[in-house]
């Protein structure tokens, strides 16, 4: 079975609605994980702020945070490939990473730029800001 | 044993309005039952724990053994060295084998609001399910905050413990909570021994007075709704005038009398015990062991000396200053019970009435600003009560996220939205939201906050500062009135905090803790109001007389003390909120 790893920067929950300002691209993908997990994809989400010790245990997770700092979360892993770093891939790709059909009537979802509930945005992302959340 | 609560359980919950003598009854049942023998600890849930004054020992948040009573020992659950100490074992760890910069952002991340309510949450349900952490002990006494932040407490393990079990995504937002299955079982024991009558008491304090009673009825029914069914009554200030020609004595009798009259119905039945009113302050262990005792010691002789006259200004004179201003926010804040509301209600009823437009609302879920009004003769043209509301603001909030961030989202991606805004930290960010909208107005007209008691309003306060470290750093996508909203604050011009006391030890400490707390954050107190005081009154009736003189050195430190300060006379009409 395919397995999807993601390592969330540090932030308070997974779909961001603990922050002032929640946005829709943490709720989304939340939903598109869910999704996956519903289609036999094993699915697993590490938040630094809660699960350090996944991040350490990662070789791939930990090179990325030392060279890339905050910049390379979330950091997206099929099985044992990095997929992606510093944003939330949209639906499609995942699927395509995955290895699962969309469904003819999925609506098509945008990339989805990188951000934390509690903000952990790259700064190129111009993605919302989450402050404080926790 | 103790007089005050007769056949005492394992665990005992004080709880009750502000300023109704909570730690006092806790502190004095603590004590007799000790002396009788008992092994005790004493813990206080409120943020601004009054205990260590008090009992005049340092506590912190494990148990200290109280000198001059063997066997009793004593702690404050401090919410954000909870977090600190949460923080540092999450984060510790790490420090050395993740970069800095990672290390960084979790602190950050673990600083908000949210960590810290669970992590006082988690240790207070340590205490209450875990046997283990308070096997040496007989009996464990908890002298919670003030109803709003107690029910709230007291409602979390049912909270958690049904946000867990109904939690069927997984991912969802748990907040700062780790180890969950072990803190599952956990809240469900406190759970169970919150509902077990043979483990636990709720001891009810009330002074003899409407609103307290309301609020204990109040407290009473929702933890009845809870399953908390163990319930007693203790009475506190219970007064018959001696001097039958002093109006102010009378007054205050007439006041408990009507207060007795109206018991609601839900109190009348309850196991009850009455405390005369003393004339000295409860603080240090001699006094406390007094309080409920038969021999109560009564006034002082009448030949003591009127007290000294006392230069202050009157509230009107406060409300002068304010009005040239024209517009901005003025915040009543203090220890529960020191008539907060009342002056919030005054201060907003004067300024409409002198033709401004004025906002009156409250931070504090237990405050009943609009009867406040009425007492005040039904308010004023131009003035609008409001409240923050925190289920009302719960509501909004996760109505608003669901036509924003949920309205893109398929069926499924809906519902997974909608299961994590049932969180019980969504309150906390709802609320704090709806706060900086409040403050926000004060842009346009006066906004009068009438805030929640001093711990409270403490955890609002840090919780400020965090959001607004975070804005700092990226201030695109929160608010306006997010943004704005501790610089507002931070702006003499625009907020004036008036620090209400009464004339006594503890409710003085504890507003000048908080005058700190607010110089730490940047804010400055605009004056002190210090309310019912009985100095500038004649009285003749010994104890009272006796409760009068026992202001004076209380007024003195405050007069050293170099604030600015409105002297308001006591007064049975508007007592007390």
């Amino acid at each position: 079975m395919t397995a999807v790893r993601v390592f969330d920067p540090a932030m308070c929950c997974s779909s961001g609605v603990c922050g002032p300002s929640v946005d829709p691209r943490l709720a989304r993908f939340a939903a598109d994980l869910r999704w996956l997990k519903g289609h036999g994809v094993a699915v697993e989400r590490f938040s630094l702020s809660r699960e350090p010790a996944a991040f350490v245990a990662d070789p791939a997770a930990k090179s990325a945070l030392e060279t890339l700092g905050e910049e390379a979360l979330p950091l997206v892993k099929v099985d044992d490939e990095v997929k992606s770093r510093g944003r939330y891939p949209s639906r499609e790709e995942l699927a395509a990473w995955a290895g699962v059909a969309l469904d003819a009537r999925a609506e098509g979802a945008s990339p989805l730029r990188g951000t934390g509930c509690c903000g952990s945005s790259g700064p190129d992302t111009g993605a919302q800001q989450k402050p404080g959340c926790c | 044993m103790s007089t005050l609560v007769p056949s005492p359980t394992r665990f005992l919950f004080f709880t009750g309005k502000g300023g109704v003598g909570k730690t006092s009854a806790a502190c004095a049942t603590a004590i007799a039952l000790a002396d009788a023998g008992d092994r005790v600890l004493l813990v206080s849930t409120d943020p601004a724990s009054n205990l260590d004054e008090v009992l005049g020992e340092k506590l912190s948040v494990t148990p200290t053994v109280v000198p001059w009573v063997p066997r009793l020992s004593a702690l404050n659950i401090d919410p954000e060295q909870a977090a600190r100490d949460y923080r540092e074992r999450v984060v510790g760890p790490y420090r050395g084998v993740l970069p800095g910069v990672a290390i960084t952002h979790m602190e950050e991340q673990l600083s908000g609001a949210c960590t810290v309510e669970i992590a006082a949450f988690d240790a207070f349900s340590t205490l209450l399910g875990d046997p283990a952490a308070t096997a040496a002990f007989d009996h464990v006494l908890f002298d919670t905050a003030p109803t709003g932040h107690t029910l709230r407490l007291l409602e979390l393990p049912a909270a958690w413990s049904s946000f867990i079990d109904t939690n069927v995504g997984g991912t969802s937002c748990l907040g700062p909570l780790s180890g969950l299955s072990a803190q599952k079982a956990l809240y469900a024991a406190s759970n169970r021994t919150l509902r077990d009558s043979a483990a636990t008491t709720l001891v009810l304090v009330a002074r003899p007075e409407r609103s307290s009673f309301r609020e204990a009825e109040r407290t009473r029914a929702e933890l009845a709704a809870l399953g908390v069914r163990h319930v007693r009554l203790i009475v506190n200030g219970v007064f018959l005038a001696e001097d039958r020609s002093d109006p102010t004595a009378l007054a205050l009798e007439a006041r408990a009398l009507a207060a007795f009259d109206s018991l609601p119905p839900g109190l009348r039945d309850l196991p009850r015990v009455e405390v005369p009113l003393l004339p000295f302050g409860l603080v240090g262990i001699a006094a406390l062991r007094q309080m409920g005792s038969p021999s109560t010691p009564r006034g002082a002789p009448t030949s003591l000396a009127a007290s000294t006259p006392f230069p202050a200004e009157r509230l009107r004179d406060l409300v002068d200053e304010l009005e040239k201003q024209g517009r901005g926010v003025v915040m009543t804040m203090g220890k529960g019970g020191v008539g907060k509301t009342t002056v919030a209600a005054r201060i907003a009823c004067e300024l409409a009435r002198r033709g401004s437009s004025v906002t009156l609302t409250t931070t504090d879920p237990a405050a009943h600003v609009e009867e406040a009004v009425r007492a005040l003769a039904g308010g004023a043209p131009g003035l609008r009560v409001t409240r923050i509301d925190p289920a009302l603001e719960t509501r909004r909030y996760t109505e608003e996220v669901m036509k924003t961030a949920g309205s893109a989202l398929d069926a499924e991606g809906k519902a997974l939205l909608e299961e994590d805004l049932r969180s019980p930290c969504t309150e906390e960010i709802a609320v704090f939201r709806a706060f900086a909208e409040t403050v926000a107005e004060g842009a346009e007209r006066f906004v009068v906050i009438d805030t929640a008691p001093t711990g409270h309003t403490l955890l609002l306060l840090d919780a400020t500062e965090s959001y607004h470290r975070e804005v700092l750093k990226k201030p695109s996508g929160s608010s306006e009135a997010v943004r704005q909203l501790l610089p507002r604050l931070r702006d003499p011009s625009f907020a004036r905090v008036v620090l209400v006391t009464l004339p006594e030890a503890t409710p003085i400490h504890e507003a000048m803790q908080l005058e700190r707390e607010l110089v730490r954050a940047g804010i400055h107190a605009f004056a002190w109001v210090v309310n019912q005081s009985l100095t500038p009154l004649s009285i003749t009736d010994p104890v009272l007389r006796a409760r009068q003189a026992n202001e004076a050195p209380h007024l003195r430190e405050l007069a050293a003390h170099g604030a600015r300060i409105a002297l308001e006379p006591w007064s049975a009409g508007l007592a007390m909120e």
